[in-house]
């Protein structure tokens, strides 16, 4: 089933906007994820989809061919998983992911088979008749996706589904969400606010800010090709170079820093994976830092930047300059960001 | 262990304070059970003083358990869905009426009956039947329903639960009886054994509210301490405590259990 | 039916029943009250007839001796019992909380028990100690009345205390009086003041307790009761009832506004 938002926007009986009017397909079986700072809209567009929020007048939500914009909540067949799980504390595992086969009159032995379905593909088959409350959070987690995915719904939507877990066990549950949501092959938009999150699970990744979508994209072209500084800010930490324009090149207090072509009157951006320690590199700086964390060093190196601010630099190497050397960078040209100067950014 | 003479001072304000309250409770057990309370204990035990008050006054007993019953299906009924209604829309306009209905706990029963009587005094029917009675129960007792179940749904998200049953398919009624009722149980457990131990022993709105052939529970241990023997009185008080008694430990421990809950 | 009209609907009952049987009847009792040719000046007579003014000056001050009575007691009681752990301390929580289930009329005939013609006192000193029937016993009842009610708030009170407070005050040197001078009973205060209204309130208004003791004590709710009943005096009956009702009313309120807690006033 399609997902299609036209003209939607919210604003609040106190006059904040949460939404600016936003217009969003997501295809059949498509995972696409709403990702940005918190209180940045995504919620807001999550629970409008879900029937959760009125949206204001004009905004129209279609599922499939089915405008559903004024639909209760209770009958648009969404299935959701919420931060907190929200799991009835007064019924066991199989009842909670039964539910919504039961309020909707399911015969029995055709709700059983579909729960012990659900329960056997969520790994939960061993915990059916236990109290929700003696799960863990990981397991929780399960049982709030099971009880939404059990009705089979039209589109399944999931609000920052991982962040109610410690960051350990969020790692590790991350690819198995990524999978389980696969096997589903369930429309589903997912809100968070962690990049790394989005970039596992979704087909697609809509970053929004300040009540506005910024750009719609698959995880790659989002991250290799931003449409605006936010983007490249949000998605990959990339910092803003600013020095003087001299012939293509930037003029940084650590040195001449080659750009592409083209690049005049776009603003310059790098990531700390894309800065290489060469010792025949352009820029020159001062080691501030040097902090070994497994794959890689993190390096903050002064003297480079000519707003004073510290370079980050991620370096592979098995040994690493020390604090207070000087060391000598290189940035291809191509691994520059070039973003049209353009008025939205973070604040 | 050495203790201080403050300790012994304090301990003995306690133990005197308790003395104070629990020996007349005890001589009223014992007048009842006594032949003849001013001859003492000597002159041996009889039931045949509760047996008189159950001749006497069995009436006034089952009115009373008629009255708390029917008076926890009237709060359970108009005060589960309004504690949630008032859970649900937490503004302003809901705490005047949290605050209007509480009334009755404030105001003296005494003045509360003089409103009922001079507006409803006059409609016969109403104000000779056990219903006029109940009425007054309902309006004392209902706060205490009203706010135990308020606090047990306060406290927990059942925003979410609602919401995450909506989007399950549910509807509001469906959502009210499987997700609400069910999860805000200790509050409702609470506030019943409130309600049925302050509708036994209600007195002040019913002496009022009452007529002759209606007697309650407490209107006719009044009407054993005016006119009866000590130990008819006795007896008729120790009936009393054996109801109320369970009843009140019951309700200590559901009250403590569903604040547990509700923290 | 949407989630909207469904919880205005379970709004209804407790609205038709409150309109019914609280707010109309309230408009009809201030409504009887000025009934009279006096109208509105029926709240000026009860300040210039010796009669009521010296009744409300009796409820006040036996209400007050009650609450700063149970307030001392309970207090002591309290702190005590929240404080210490020994053989019996469940059995004593029991009996000082028992009587929380008793009504006013059960109280006042704990009292008769012990202060009546055939009382306690009158058996062990023959003919000369009956208090029940008088002020003391009313004050008595009261009294018993009260110490559940504010034992357990103030119970409650001790057990919120931070015990590092006081052990903070004893590092320092204080000694075990001073703790309780300048630690515990300010952070009880907000509880004791309005346990304090709570007695206080409950004392005004009780009625059970004065009906089976003090035919011939004027205390308001007496007074009330016997206008109402015997005088026939509707009009002052339901001005006295007024008045009763807002002095008890604001007092709570104000109480409540201290820490939040309503205790049952009635009974």
């Amino acid at each position: 089933m399609t997902l299609t938002v036209k003209n939607t926007a919210k604003t609040f009986p106190d006059g904040t906007r949460a939404l600016l009017p936003t217009d969003l397909t997501v295809g059949e079986g498509e995972i696409l994820s709403l990702l940005g700072p918190s209180g940045c809209g995504k919620t807001t567009l999550l629970r409008i989809i879900a029937g959760l929020e009125q949206p204001d007048a004009g905004s129209r939500v279609f599922f499939g061919e089915t405008d559903v914009t004024g639909l209760a909540v209770e009958r648009r067949n969404v299935g959701m998983v919420f931060q907190s799980y929200a799991l009835f504390p007064n019924m066991s595992v199989r009842a909670n992911v039964g539910y919504g086969l039961k309020v909707r009159h399911v015969p029995k032995a055709e709700r059983d088979r579909r729960v012990d379905e659900v329960l056997q593909l969520c790994r939960l088959a061993d915990y059916a008749d236990r109290p929700v409350q003696a799960l863990s959070g990981g397991q929780q987690q399960r049982v709030a996706l099971a009880r939404a995915v059990a009705p089979r719904p039209k589109i399944l939507l999931l609000d920052e589904p991982l962040s109610a877990l410690d960051a350990a066990l969020r790692d590790s549950l991350r690819d198995e969400l990524a999978a389980m949501l696969r096997q589903f092959r369930i429309t589903a938009v997912f809100v968070t606010h962690d990049q790394a999150e989005a970039l596992a699970i979704a087909d697609r990744i809509a970053v929004m800010s300040e009540g506005e979508l910024q750009q719609v994209g698959a995880p790659e072209d989002l991250y290799h090709a931003p449409a605006s500084a936010f983007v490249a800010r949000f998605i990959g930490n990339a910092i803003p170079l600013t020095g003087e324009r001299d012939n293509g090149a930037l003029i940084l207090k650590g040195g001449r820093l080659e750009l592409a072509e083209n690049s005049a009157n776009k603003e310059v951006y790098v990531r700390a994976e894309s800065i290489r320690l060469d010792p025949e590199g352009s820029l020159a700086g001062v080691v501030e830092t040097a902090v070994f964390s497994g794959g890689h060093y993190r390096l903050a190196i002064r003297d480079v930047l000519s707003d004073g601010a510290l370079l980050q630099a991620h370096h592979p190497g098995k040994t690493a300059p020390k604090s207070g050397d000087t060391v000598r960078l290189s940035i291809s040209p191509s691994d520059l960001l070039y973003l049209s100067d353009q008025p939205s950014g973070p604040k | 262990m050495n203790r201080s003479f403050s300790w012994w001072l304090q301990l003995a304000v306690t133990l005197l304070t308790a003395a104070f309250l629990i020996v007349p409770a005890i001589q009223s057990i014992l007048a009842g059970l006594t032949v003849s309370y001013f001859r003492g204990l000597s002159s041996g035990l009889t039931l045949k003083w509760i047996t008189r008050v159950w001749e006497l006054y069995a009436d006034s007993i089952f009115l009373s358990l008629w009255l708390a019953v029917s008076c926890l299906v009237v709060t359970l009924v108009i005060g589960v869905p309004a504690a949630y209604a008032l859970a649900r829309n937490p503004g302003r306009l809901s705490r005047v009426l949290e605050e209007f209905i509480s009334l009755p706990l404030a105001v003296p029963g005494l003045a509360l009956a003089l409103a009922l009587l001079q507006l409803y005094g006059t409609v016969t029917g109403f104000r000779t039947s056990w219903t006029f009675i109940l009425v007054g129960h309902v309006l004392y007792t209902l706060p205490f329903m009203v706010r135990s179940v308020l606090a047990v749904l306060m406290a927990m998200d059942f925003k979410t639960l609602e919401e995450s049953a909506a989007t399950l398919g549910a509807t509001a009624p469906t959502r009210f009886w499987t997700i609400i009722v069910p999860n805000a149980m200790p509050g409702i457990l609470a506030g019943a054994l409130t309600v049925v131990t302050l509708s036994i022993g209600e007195f002040n709105l019913t002496w009022m509210l009452h007529t002759p052939y209606l007697k309650t529970l407490p209107v006719g241990l009044a009407d054993s301490y005016a006119s009866m023997r000590l130990e008819v009185a006795s007896a008729y008080t120790l009936i009393f405590f054996v109801m109320i008694v369970p009843l009140l430990m019951a309700m200590q421990w559901a009250t403590a259990r569903a604040q547990r809950i509700a923290q | 039916m949407t989630s909207r009209t469904f919880v205005a609907a379970c709004l209804v009952p407790l609205a038709a029943f409150t309109l019914a049987f609280l707010a109309l009847p309230l408009v009809r009792l201030l409504q009887g009250s000025v009934e009279t040719e006096a109208g509105w000046a029926i709240y000026l007579q009860i300040l210039q007839k010796p009669r009521y003014l010296e009744t409300l000056v009796n409820t006040v001050l036996v209400s007050l001796a009650v609450s700063v009575t149970a307030l001392l007691i309970s207090t002591v009681a309290g702190v005590f019992l929240a404080r210490n752990r020994f053989f019996g301390r469940g059995l004593l929580l029991s009996i000082l909380t028992l009587p929380l289930a008793f009504p006013g009329v059960v109280v006042g005939f704990m009292i008769i028990l012990l202060g009546g013609r055939q009382g306690l006192f009158n058996q062990l000193l023959p003919g000369h100690v009956v208090f029940a029937y008088s002020l003391t016993g009313l004050f008595l009842g009261y009294l018993y009345f009260s110490i559940p009610r504010v034992l357990l708030t103030v119970m409650a009170a001790v057990e919120k205390l931070d015990p590092a407070l006081e052990e903070a005050a004893r590092t320092l040197g204080a000694s075990p009086l001073r703790v309780v001078v300048d630690v515990i009973l300010p952070g009880l205060a907000p509880s004791l003041v309005a346990a304090g209204a709570i007695a206080f309130a409950t004392a005004m208004g009780a009625f059970g307790t004065a009906f089976t003791l003090a035919t011939n004590i004027d205390v308001l709710p007496m007074v009330i009761y016997t206008e109402f009943t015997l005088s026939a005096n509707i009009a002052m009956a339901s001005a006295l009832s007024v008045l009763l009702g807002l002095v008890t009313w604001v007092l709570l309120l104000a109480a409540r506004s201290f820490t939040g807690t309503t205790v049952a006033a009635g009974g």
